[in-house]
This record gives C-alpha cells, sequence and structure tokens, in this order.
C-alpha cells in the first residue's frame, strides 16, 4: 500500500473570501482546465458560470420519477378494483379516472420525490465514504469558513508550478499537494 | 452597478446623496455582522457544548408524559373501543380531531413556500419547521391506526389483498388519505434530509471523538461541499420544494375530504380544502413561533432567528388567521344563501347549541387572538408572542373539535341527537402525545443542528462574492 498512498491526487488551494475564489475559477476554467472543482460552505451564487457549467439534469430524474409514480397509481387502482377482484360500491363504476386521481397525485409525487433524491446522488456519485480531500486536515475548514479550489493531477494540463502561480496571485493563502 | 464606478459624476452624486430613511432600512437577517465561521460555531456549538440540566429534566418529563400515550393504548387494545367516550351518534371523537391536529402543523409547506418565494429569512426557521412537521406526523399516525378499533386489522388500509382476496377500495376518501398521509410523512423526511446532508458534513469535520465522526460522517454520504455536487443539490433542492408545496396542499385538501365527500350537514362544504390548508400554515407558524421564542434565547440565538423573524412570522399569523376567520364566516354565509335547512341548523346549533363553548373558543382564539399582532409592540414583546402562539394551538385543536363533534351530535332526525364527552382515556392518550412530540423534539435539538447552517451562511452579506464584505473589490457588481 507504500507506493499508492503516495500517488498525488491533486493540488489544493486555499481561499478565504468568495469573491477570490470566484475570479481564481474563472482564469482556471478560461485556461481550458477539465479535471477541477471549487469546494465551498455553501454553494456560491454564480460560481456555475464562472465554472462554466451547464445546468443539473437531476430535473430529468424527477420527471421519471413522476411518470411512474403516476402510471403506478392508476394501473395499481384499475388492477385491484377492476380487473382482479371488481367491488361494486355504491352504484359506481369500477375504475374511473376521477377517483383514482388523488392516490395517482401522490403517487406522482412521492416517486417524483425518490427520482429526485437519488438522481442527485446518481449525478452527485454519492454517497461516497472516502474520499481523498477528506483525509486532509486541513481540508476539514471547508464546512467552517474556507473556499478550496482543487485541481486534479489528472488533468492533462496539470503542471504545478504553472498552478501554483496563478492560484496564488489570485490571493490563495496555502496550496497543498494532497494525496490519494 | 459597474455604471457607477464609471460615471464620476453619478458616482459624486450618490457619495452626497442623504441616508435613506431609517424606516426604509432592511434589517440584517444575521445581526452584529457575523461571519460565516461564527454561524457553525454558534449552531453546531448548541450540540457540541455538555448537555445541560434543563435538558434532562425537559427529556425525562417528557418520556414520563409520552408513556401516557402507550399506557392508554395497551389498555385501548386490551379492551375495546367502549373505554373511549365514542357512541351513536358521535363515533368520530377525540381519535380524528387529534388526529386533524397533529396532521396540521404544515411545517414542510413553511419551509418549501418561503423558499419557492425567495423569502430568506426562511433560513433561521426551516430546520426547525421540517422537524415539527415530522414530529407531528408520527403524532398524527398514531390516531387513525388506534381508531380502526380492532388494531389487527389495520393493514387493511393498505393496498394488500386480506384472506378473501378483496382489496381496499379507491372511492373511499379514507384511502386516499393514506396515501396522501404516508407521501406526506415520507416526502417530508427527504426534503428534510436533504438540507441536512451539508450540516451533517460540517458536524463530522468537527467532531472530536471517533463515534460522533462515524455517525456524522455516515449520514453526510462523503459531501465535500464540491461546486459541481452543490448545483446538483441546489436543483434537487428547489425541485423537492416544488414536489413539497402542491404535496402538502393535497394533504390537507384529502384529510378535509374525509369530511367534504360525505353528505353530512357541516362536513359536506367545497370550502374545505382551502380552509384547511390555511389553517395548516396558522397552526404550522403558531407551533414553530411555540418551539423558537424560548429556544432562541435559551440556546443564544437571538442574532440568527432575530425580532424581526418572529416579526415576520406573527404576520403571515395575522394572515393566515384572517383567512380562516374568512372561512368560518363563509361557512355561515352559504349555510344560510345555500337555502338547506339541515346546514343551516347545522351552523346555528354550532354556534349556540350545546357546544357553543367549544365554537367560541375558536372564535376567541383562531380569529379575534391573530388580530392583536397588528400592533409592533405585541409583536416584539416575546413573551406575548410565546403566549399567544399556545392560544393559536389551542384554538387549532377546537376548531377540529368544532367540526367533527357538533357536526356528528345532531344530525337529520331528533332520533339521532345526543353529547359526546371525551373520557380520561380520550384525554390522556392525547396529552401524552405531547409528550412524544416534545421526546422527539429535544432529541433532534440535541443531535442535529437546529438551524440550516449553509443555508444561514448563504444569505449574510460576507457570503456574496458581489459584496465588499464578501471580498469584492470596488464595489462590487450584480
Amino acid at each position: 500500500m507504500e507506493s499508492e498512498s503516495q500517488k498525488a491526487y491533486g493540488l489544493v488551494a486555499e481561499f478565504d473570501t468568495p469573491a477570490d475564489i470566484m475570479e481564481a475559477a474563472r482564469q482556471v476554467r478560461n485556461l481550458g482546465f477539465t479535471k477541477w472543482d471549487v469546494h465551498t460552505p455553501y454553494p456560491i451564487h454564480g460560481m456555475d458560470q464562472a465554472m462554466g457549467m451547464n445546468n443539473s439534469k437531476v430535473g430529468w430524474f424527477t420527471f421519471l420519477g413522476g411518470i411512474t409514480g403516476f402510471t403506478t397509481g392508476y394501473l395499481m387502482i384499475w388492477f385491484m378494483n377492476a380487473f382482479d377482484y371488481p367491488l361494486i360500491v355504491g352504484g359506481k363504476p369500477m375504475f374511473s379516472p376521477y377517483f383514482a386521481f388523488p392516490v395517482g397525485y401522490e403517487l406522482t409525487i412521492l416517486l417524483g420525490a425518490f427520482g429526485t433524491l437519488f438522481g442527485m446522488f446518481f449525478l452527485n456519485k454519492l454517497p461516497r465514504l472516502h474520499h481523498p480531500l477528506l483525509k486532509n486536515r486541513n481540508f476539514a475548514k471547508v464546512t467552517h469558513d474556507k473556499y478550496f479550489l482543487v485541481v486534479e493531477v489528472e488533468d492533462p494540463k496539470f503542471d504545478e508550478s504553472q498552478i501554483r502561480e496563478l492560484l496564488t496571485d489570485n490571493g490563495s493563502t496555502n496550496i497543498e499537494l494532497v494525496e490519494e | 452597478m459597474s455604471e457607477t464606478a464609471n460615471n464620476p459624476m453619478l458616482s459624486q452624486a450618490l457619495a452626497q446623496a442623504p441616508e435613506p430613511p431609517k424606516e426604509l432600512v432592511r434589517e440584517p437577517l444575521v445581526l452584529n455582522q457575523r461571519n460565516v465561521g461564527w454561524i457553525s460555531d454558534q449552531v453546531a456549538g448548541i450540540i457540541e457544548k455538555k448537555t445541560p440540566t434543563w435538558w434532562w429534566i425537559a427529556l425525562g418529563a417528557s418520556i414520563s408524559v409520552m408513556s401516557l400515550t402507550f399506557i392508554m393504548i395497551a389498555y385501548l387494545v386490551g379492551t375495546g373501543v367502549g373505554v373511549w367516550g365514542l357512541n351513536h351518534p358521535v363515533a368520530w371523537g377525540w381519535a380524528i380531531v387529534n388526529f386533524v391536529f397533529w396532521i396540521g402543523h404544515a411545517g414542510t409547506l413553511i419551509s418549501a413556500i418561503l423558499f419557492l418565494l425567495r423569502q430568506k429569512w426562511r433560513t433561521s426557521i426551516n430546520r426547525a419547521a421540517e422537524a415539527m412537521t415530522l414530529f407531528a406526523v408520527a403524532c398524527a399516525g398514531i390516531f387513525p391506526l388506534i381508531h380502526v378499533g380492532r388494531i389487527w386489522f389495520a393493514w387493511w388500509l393498505f393496498p394488500i389483498p386480506n384472506a378473501n382476496g378483496i382489496w381496499p377500495q379507491f372511492r373511499s376518501p379514507l384511502l386516499w388519505d393514506v396515501f396522501a398521509v404516508s407521501t406526506y410523512g415520507t416526502v417530508s423526511l427527504l426534503f428534510w434530509y436533504t438540507g441536512l446532508i451539508p450540516d451533517l458534513a460540517t458536524m463530522r469535520d468537527r467532531a472530536k471523538d471517533k463515534l460522533r465522526k462515524f455517525l456524522y460522517g455516515l449520514f453526510a454520504l462523503g459531501w465535500t461541499g464540491s461546486n459541481r455536487h452543490w448545483s446538483n443539490y441546489e436543483k434537487a433542492y428547489l425541485l423537492l420544494a416544488g414536489l413539497s408545496t402542491p404535496l402538502v396542499l393535497s394533504v390537507h385538501s384529502i384529510v378535509s375530504f374525509d369530511f367534504a365527500v360525505s353528505q353530512l350537514p357541516g362536513w359536506h362544504t367545497t370550502i374545505f380544502p382551502p380552509y384547511f390548508v390555511a389553517g395548516a400554515i396558522f397552526s404550522g407558524f403558531g407551533m414553530v413561533l411555540t418551539l423558537l421564542v424560548p429556544l432562541r434565547t435559551i440556546c443564544n440565538l437571538e442574532d440568527l432567528i432575530t425580532k424581526r423573524h418572529i416579526e415576520l412570522m406573527c404576520m403571515v399569523l395575522l394572515a393566515t388567521g384572517s383567512i380562516v376567520g374568512y372561512a368560518y364566516m363563509m361557512e355561515f354565509f352559504i349555510a344560510w344563501y345555500g337555502g338547506n335547512p339541515y346546514e343551516r341548523y347545522a351552523f346555528i346549533n354550532r354556534a349556540f347549541g350545546p357546544y357553543w363553548w367549544s365554537y367560541w373558543i375558536m372564535i376567541t382564539c383562531n380569529v379575534i387572538t391573530p388580530h392583536l399582532f397588528w400592533s409592533k409592540t405585541i409583536r416584539s414583546n416575546m413573551i406575548v408572542v410565546f403566549m399567544l402562539s399556545i392560544v393559536v394551538n389551542i384554538g387549532m385543536w377546537f376548531e377540529r373539535f368544532v367540526i367533527v363533534v357538533t357536526s356528528l351530535h345532531r344530525d337529520f332526525l331528533p332520533a339521532n341527537w345526543g353529547y359526546y364527552s371525551p373520557t380520561i382515556v380520550d384525554v390522556l392518550t392525547f396529552v401524552g402525545t405531547f409528550g412524544l412530540f416534545f421526546t422527539l423534539f429535544l432529541l433532534f435539538m440535541r443531535f442535529l443542528p437546529m438551524i440550516a447552517i449553509s443555508e444561514v451562511k448563504a444569505i449574510t452579506p460576507q457570503a456574496d462574492p458581489h459584496h465588499p464584505l464578501g471580498g469584492a473589490k470596488e464595489g462590487g457588481h450584480h
């Protein structure tokens, strides 16, 4: 395991203010890096644009979940009350889209919500209970009051001295190479 | 704003402009310009500090009271529903009153709707409001299960065929209710948990001992605050808020269908769905105030849950209380204007019949009391606000009592008239659910961040990259 632990994961730069890290992110994006990220204690408004990211795709999972829920609800009610064991109640039809609506609606929301949450986990590759950054003591401040920019070693444009210079110029207070 | 910097005349004019009048300046949502680190120290500090003595006393008292519910349920199941005050004609008594009372604490709606409306002040109260809802749903869920009488057949409510292969029938609003309430509980939990993930990561990173680090870490799911994650996270949170809002509206509508879809005068009214929703926001804010007004002082959170937050909540109470009052008035109007003699009788009987006292308690607490909040002096007096919030809760319990009992106790024929009183078992079962509610809430405030740390951070000027306090140079821009 000795050889594995020595492999570097990436260069981690610490910043004190959201304005500094936003400017640094803008420049890192403009230089064409691909394997890099910004870690912050809260979502910074405008950071997605600064990093050049596209709109999140979570909505598709919500949509799929919702459609599944609605269909399940209607099919379930039709199957139970009109197909498998038809029961006459108050002379009402065996199946009608009207009385199936409340349950269909609730299941739309239920599965839509599960789709949203699990879609978010899927897109974020979570849960992940082990991460190179989480081993770094200094990085723990990311959930407190510091802002971190990480460029991974695997980025094709990775050049340690160039990135160090760029981030120091943009106000980074501490830069470390974090091991895998 | 970058125009200002480029135009010397404009910036000079702005520099000489008088200060805006005091009443136009918005009070900040986090007082004393606290920085983002202070927010996590303060909120997480509640959990990390030594357990205060008052907490142990409160927990002990809550658990003792809670045990009443379970003892009474054991007695009920062992003996039969005869131990309750139910009889002909009032076959739905306190159990249903209590169910509707507890389900009607719409903290999830408060959180979700304020989020959709971009009300930044929600960040200080949403976590506790959502927790309140979850615990209130736990209390509510007990009653439909035990009121079925033969509790060992409660599974007939679920979509499982019984011994004869018969499925539940979906034309009944009671079955809609099963789906509505279980979806409500589940989605409220998902919404609450989603909001907790970044804060659990904060707790993980601050944890000193291994067990805490492991447990908070496990539930934080490896959150690193990555912006690529935040992007999906924020979208998911927005969508969950967007799903929760119509969900809560539907839950309270469907609970009202339990009544409105029947043919009984006093229940059979189309105003019920919106009226139940307004009532749920009203009593939801009432309970949030009951919990947070003392806790902001006890836990030193006055800079985060400011007087302005309390005042805003009082104003919502005023608005929703007025909607509820309007609904009471409109019910009466329709009872007269609709021309149905049974309907008219039901409402006259409600206000002036044998249960007149419950009706006027309801009117006093829900319609008259909220109008005290027109006064700023009252809104900013914490002791008065606390007491009035309890009055609101009492009023909302009586509202459900009035709906259930006064409509049932005299229907179409005088042969079906009667007077219902609860037994001591009814009373103790209900009192015990307050023990359950406070036990769960005390455990929540001891082990989980009571305020959404990352969300409060995000609304401070220090967190805004375009604000000078967030490090922006040259006045920033938008």
